[in-house]
């Protein structure tokens, strides 16, 4: 087993190594730290402080741009996520009624999020695990996924 | 042996396209993955010489390569959904694989390109004017009017940006094009490029679009050599709903906070890293390609009515039995979208409302279903056509839970900028409950001696909805941007037509 302090190291030069591909970028923040969120699930304040350094920002502006946006998390869940469409067209075609459920079998092994919007709205109500798209889904079904995530 | 032809685009995807794909290569066919037709209801929808099978799941196999099978639709082309279409930017919808350059240029591809290249930048703004098309993210705005706007500011280096951060519920046009179209999207930006001299384009696309993320790219790079020396980047949001605005948008690009800037400048004079900017919607620059091709802006313009003119992939979604995407010339009324061509309610009940152009969009009532598709028609009607999303009610929906959800959304993708916004939106849901629950009683301080000056008794329903009244006045004339200025437009319709479902005794005092 690898001891923390060796984690962080290698974390640290793995932030180096994305940092260095997108520098020839035009604003690279973004690109960033999506690939810091791929790669480590979370973009944490250690990582923000490095990105501070290599980027010449402050560590402010770091973490002003990390906590606006939905998709960077402050620490890693390790938890299976299931994104449920709650917008207005999954509205209409019943997916608050099927929220209960969903909650009652995510309970605490299974991220349940809301997400506005999969841009599949004729067919909800419509999940995302991954990159996986699911559509059309009744109650059973939509339990049936979260039991399986 | 059989030709098939599935789609690969992301809502057939989530309709089991795959599994159907599979089932027909393990029975010996050719499975060829096209882009999607739009008509959703029967995705996954199989074509086998231009006859249509949907929707299709692994078990009917057998019984479609024996033509036996009950999910037969006829020939796909034929089909009244189609048929009645007048399409002009998703002419190629389920006819080419998306990322064939091959069937790209066998269908007219880089026609527009080779000739807008051939042109002077100024005689392709000419055309663009003459085809009367207007900015198909909401706003409406000439786009040949912000083109020239671009070209004729000075720079030293000038952008051109795609807008595909479509977060609107009930649209969904803009990620069929990318995944179905792409290289479309792709000339439509090289044209802008060359006529405002931009060097760099930008396609900003949100990241609940993974396939659209995917085929773009391969796309851009599949086409750079074509249309060298622009150069095309796509770059993935981040999940904030208000980065579909486009001073937000560009804020995300040079990657800062989402948050909307204050105009003028507008970013056609300081935009992107502060360079003189287009930014253009996805359904904008897709439908450039078509205007530029010999004779096209004239044809383009031949469409429409009044000073909308050119043709508006409509999005049919929500609670619609045949949902899906309908491009046709403006004009159509709601009626015949909604119960014509829609087939009314998923769920046979009747129609109760729709909202067009999105979330920030006006609740409509049956009633008012004879309104034409036009831009000034519907800012006459206190609606908008937003990105052309219609989003259908079954009488189920409660509308005063519908206008609560608009505040609180508005609230949840707030940029935290302005303050009716930020805070307006806060007090909306507060209010929308306090009109619900019939009001409220003073609270332990306000029943205080010392504060003989605060009224004696809550607000009544009437003043509490005259305040609301009041807040979405402020949030439409001082948001910065339209998502603070339009959240107004879902909540004052639904009130003003629903006024029952904001409680029971509404009315009544």
């Amino acid at each position: 087993m690898t001891s923390p302090k060796r984690n962080q190291t290698d974390r640290a030069t793995r932030i180096g190594e994305i940092v260095a591909s997108y520098t020839a970028l035009e604003g690279p923040l973004l690109p960033i730290l999506h690939a810091v969120q791929a790669e480590f699930g979370c973009v944490d304040p250690a990582a923000e402080a490095q990105l501070a350094l290599a980027l010449n920002l402050s560590r402010a502006e770091v973490h002003g741009v990390v906590s606006f946006y939905h998709d960077f998390l402050p620490a890693a869940d390790p938890r299976p996520q299931v994104q449920l469409c709650r917008a207005e067209a999954c509205q209409a075609r019943g997916v608050e009624a099927m929220v209960p459920a969903a909650e009652a079998a995510a309970g605490a092994r299974v991220k349940l999020s809301t997400v506005y919007c999969l841009g599949l709205c004729s067919v909800g109500p419509n999940a995302r695990i991954g990159d996986q798209l699911y559509a059309r889904l009744d109650e059973a079904a939509l339990v049936r996924l979260i039991g399986a995530a | 042996m059989t030709k098939v032809r599935i789609s690969d685009d992301a809502l057939a995807l989530a309709c089991g396209a795959d599994g159907v794909a599979e089932a027909f290569a393990q029975a010996g066919c050719t499975v060829e993955r096209v882009s999607s037709w739009g008509m959703h209801w029967l995705e996954p929808l199989v074509e086998i010489d231009g006859e249509g099978f949907g929707p299709a799941t692994p078990r009917d196999v057998a019984a479609i390569l024996d033509r036996s099978s009950a999910k037969a639709i006829g020939r796909i082309a034929d089909h009244p959904f189609i048929a009645r279409q007048q399409r002009l930017t998703f002419a190629r919808a389920g006819k080419t694989r998306p990322l064939s350059l091959e069937d790209y240029a066998a269908t007219g591809g880089w026609a527009g390109l080779t000739r807008a290249r051939a042109m002077g930048p100024g005689e392709v703004i000419a055309e663009v004017l003459q085809s009367g098309l207007r900015g198909r993210g909401g706003a409406g705005f000439p786009a040949g009017i912000k083109w020239r706007t671009v070209a004729e500011a000075v720079g030293s280096r000038k952008y051109i940006v795609c807008n595909a951060d479509e977060g609107d519920s009930a649209t969904f046009a803009d990620r069929m094009l990318i995944e179905g179209d792409p290289f479309q999207l792709i000339e439509g930006m090289a044209i802008a490029a060359h006529a405002v001299s931009a060097g760099q384009g930008y396609v900003y696309l949100r990241s609940e679009y993974p396939h659209a993320i995917a085929k773009l790219k391969a796309a851009a790079e599949l086409a750079a050599a074509i249309i060298a020396p622009f150069q095309l980047e796509v770059r993935v949001g981040a999940g904030a709903y208000v980065c579909g605005e486009e001073t937000s948008l560009l804020n995300s690009l040079e990657g800062k906070r989402g948050e909307v800037r204050a105009k003028p400048p507008l970013p056609a004079v300081q935009g992107l890293f502060d360079c003189p900017t287009v930014v253009n919607n996805v359904l904008t620059l897709a439908a450039i390609p078509h205007v530029l091709v010999e004779g096209g802006a004239a044809h383009y313009a031949g469409h429409g009515m009044a000073r909308s003119l050119g043709t508006m992939p409509i999005q049919l979604a929500g609670n619609i039995r045949h949902g899906g995407l309908f491009e046709t010339a403006f004009g159509i009324t709601l009626r015949d979208l909604i119960e014509d061509i829609g087939g009314g309610t998923a769920s046979g009940r009747p129609v109760k409302a729709v909202q067009v152009g999105g979330p920030l969009g006006a609740y409509i009532p049956p009633d008012q279903f004879n309104l034409p598709f036009d831009y000034e028609a519907y800012a006459g009607a206190d609606a908008l056509i937003g990105h052309g999303g219609i989003t259908v009610f079954d009488d189920s929906a409660d509308m005063g839970r519908l206008a609560r959800f608009a505040m609180e959304f508005c609230a949840a993708e707030s940029c935290g900028k302005c303050t009716p916004r930020r805070i307006g939106s806060v007090r909306g849901v507060e209010l929308i409950d306090r009109i619900r629950a019939g009001g409220r009683a003073a609270d332990d301080v306000e029943a205080l001696p010392q504060m003989h000056n605060a009224p004696k008794q809550g607000r009544t329903r009437e003043q509490n909805v005259e305040l609301l009244e009041d807040l979405c006045e402020t949030m439409k004339f001082g948001s910065l941007c339209a998502l603070g200025g339009f959240t107004p437009y879902p909540v004052l319709s639904a009130l003003r037509y629903w006024p029952q479902d904001f409680g029971p005794r509404f009315g009544k005092e």
